[in-house]
């Protein structure tokens, strides 16, 4: 059952990060030129409803639709791992034009070459786990 | 019911993730894809050679069934509910794009450049998905995020660290596309 829900919710999500064009490389690029206010409303809205949403959460004694009580992860304090971790991503997101969550959608779309950015990001994922304890964190 | 072939207006999309992320919480988990990265890097059999990748992947198997639901989403909406898949970007875009080389602007959903089949065989095409790719890899387990997990779920929770970490997205893609971009296309 919980699996089922999990598949419904992705499916939810690659259609709406297809449909929205938030999984072209186009609206990257526009967006980084200050061109358009789409990708701008997208993400504004999606958070102006997150954080009534999180907060009504945290102060209703609301729980999931198993029983348990809804946790928060608060990410730990820090500022050059956000920073500069945050740069190297963005340089790769707009070269790319996608991120961890639509790269998936456009395999799906039938984008043969996105599997070798997908692969690349494994990779670079691996990277940082083997020099991580070298960074600056 | 041609509407249901029409891309979706921002205050359609917007919603729509935030629900997401709603019906994430409600089945006690949350938001943010690239944590996945370092999940198929330890299938991969990471874990065998650095600690950061010793963690039982089962305990992120939902996670993983929500990357397969992505893909089936991509192929529902790619082939029943779009006709005309370009994407109908600013006219000074698509003049800017093409100055750069990037013929397909405004005529597809993704350049053909990069994304087709036949910019396999090009050195320079190639390049930019590996070099992009493993900076977004690198990138995102750096700053313990991507634009899910901190422009999302994060900032919704009123997390510094990922305004920070959103501060610095915005610094990497304005100095790849205003000052890289014109140096390599």
């Amino acid at each position: 059952m919980r699996t089922i829900s999990y598949l419904l919710i992705g499916i939810v999500f690659g259609i709406t990060m297809y449909k929205s064009e938030a999984a072209s490389w186009f609206r990257i690029y526009e967006m980084f030129k200050f061109e358009s206010f789409h990708m701008y409303g997208i993400i504004g809205s999606a958070l102006v409803i997150g954080i009534v949403m999180v907060q009504l959460i945290k102060r209703i004694p609301i729980k999931s639709f198993y029983g348990e009580t809804i946790k928060f992860y608060p990410k730990e304090k820090s500022f050059s791992r956000y920073m500069i971790g945050g740069i190297i991503f963005g340089l790769g997101w707009a070269l790319a034009g996608a991120c961890p969550g639509p790269m998936f959608t456009l395999v799906g779309a039938g984008y043969v070459p996105i599997l070798v950015l997908i692969l690349a990001s494994i990779v670079g994922t691996f990277l940082y786990g083997l020099i991580k304890d070298k960074l600056p964190h | 019911m041609n509407w249901i072939y029409e891309p979706w207006p921002w205050y359609v999309s917007g919603p729509m993730i935030a629900l997401i992320m709603f019906l994430l919480l409600m089945v006690g988990k949350n938001f943010g894809m690239s944590s996945n990265l370092r999940t198929l890097c330890t299938i991969c059999g990471a874990g065998n050679k650095v600690n950061f990748f010793r963690f039982d992947w089962k305990s992120q198997k939902w996670n993983l069934i929500v990357v397969l639901g992505a893909i089936i989403g991509g192929f529902i909406a790619s082939t029943l509910l779009t006709n005309d898949a370009s994407v109908d970007i600013n006219p000074n875009t698509i003049a800017d794009l093409q100055e750069l080389g990037f013929e397909s602007a405004g005529k597809a959903y993704l350049p053909t450049e990069l994304f087709a089949l036949d910019a396999m065989t090009n050195i320079k095409s190639l390049s930019v998905l590996i070099i992009g790719g493993l900076l977004v890899g690198f990138g995102t387990r750096y700053a313990g995020g991507c634009t899910s997990g901190h422009a999302i779920s994060g900032l919704s929770n009123l997390q510094l660290p990922s305004l920070i970490a959103v501060i610095g997205f915005f610094i990497g893609g304005l100095v790849m596309i205003h000052i890289i971009f014109p140096l390599i296309f």
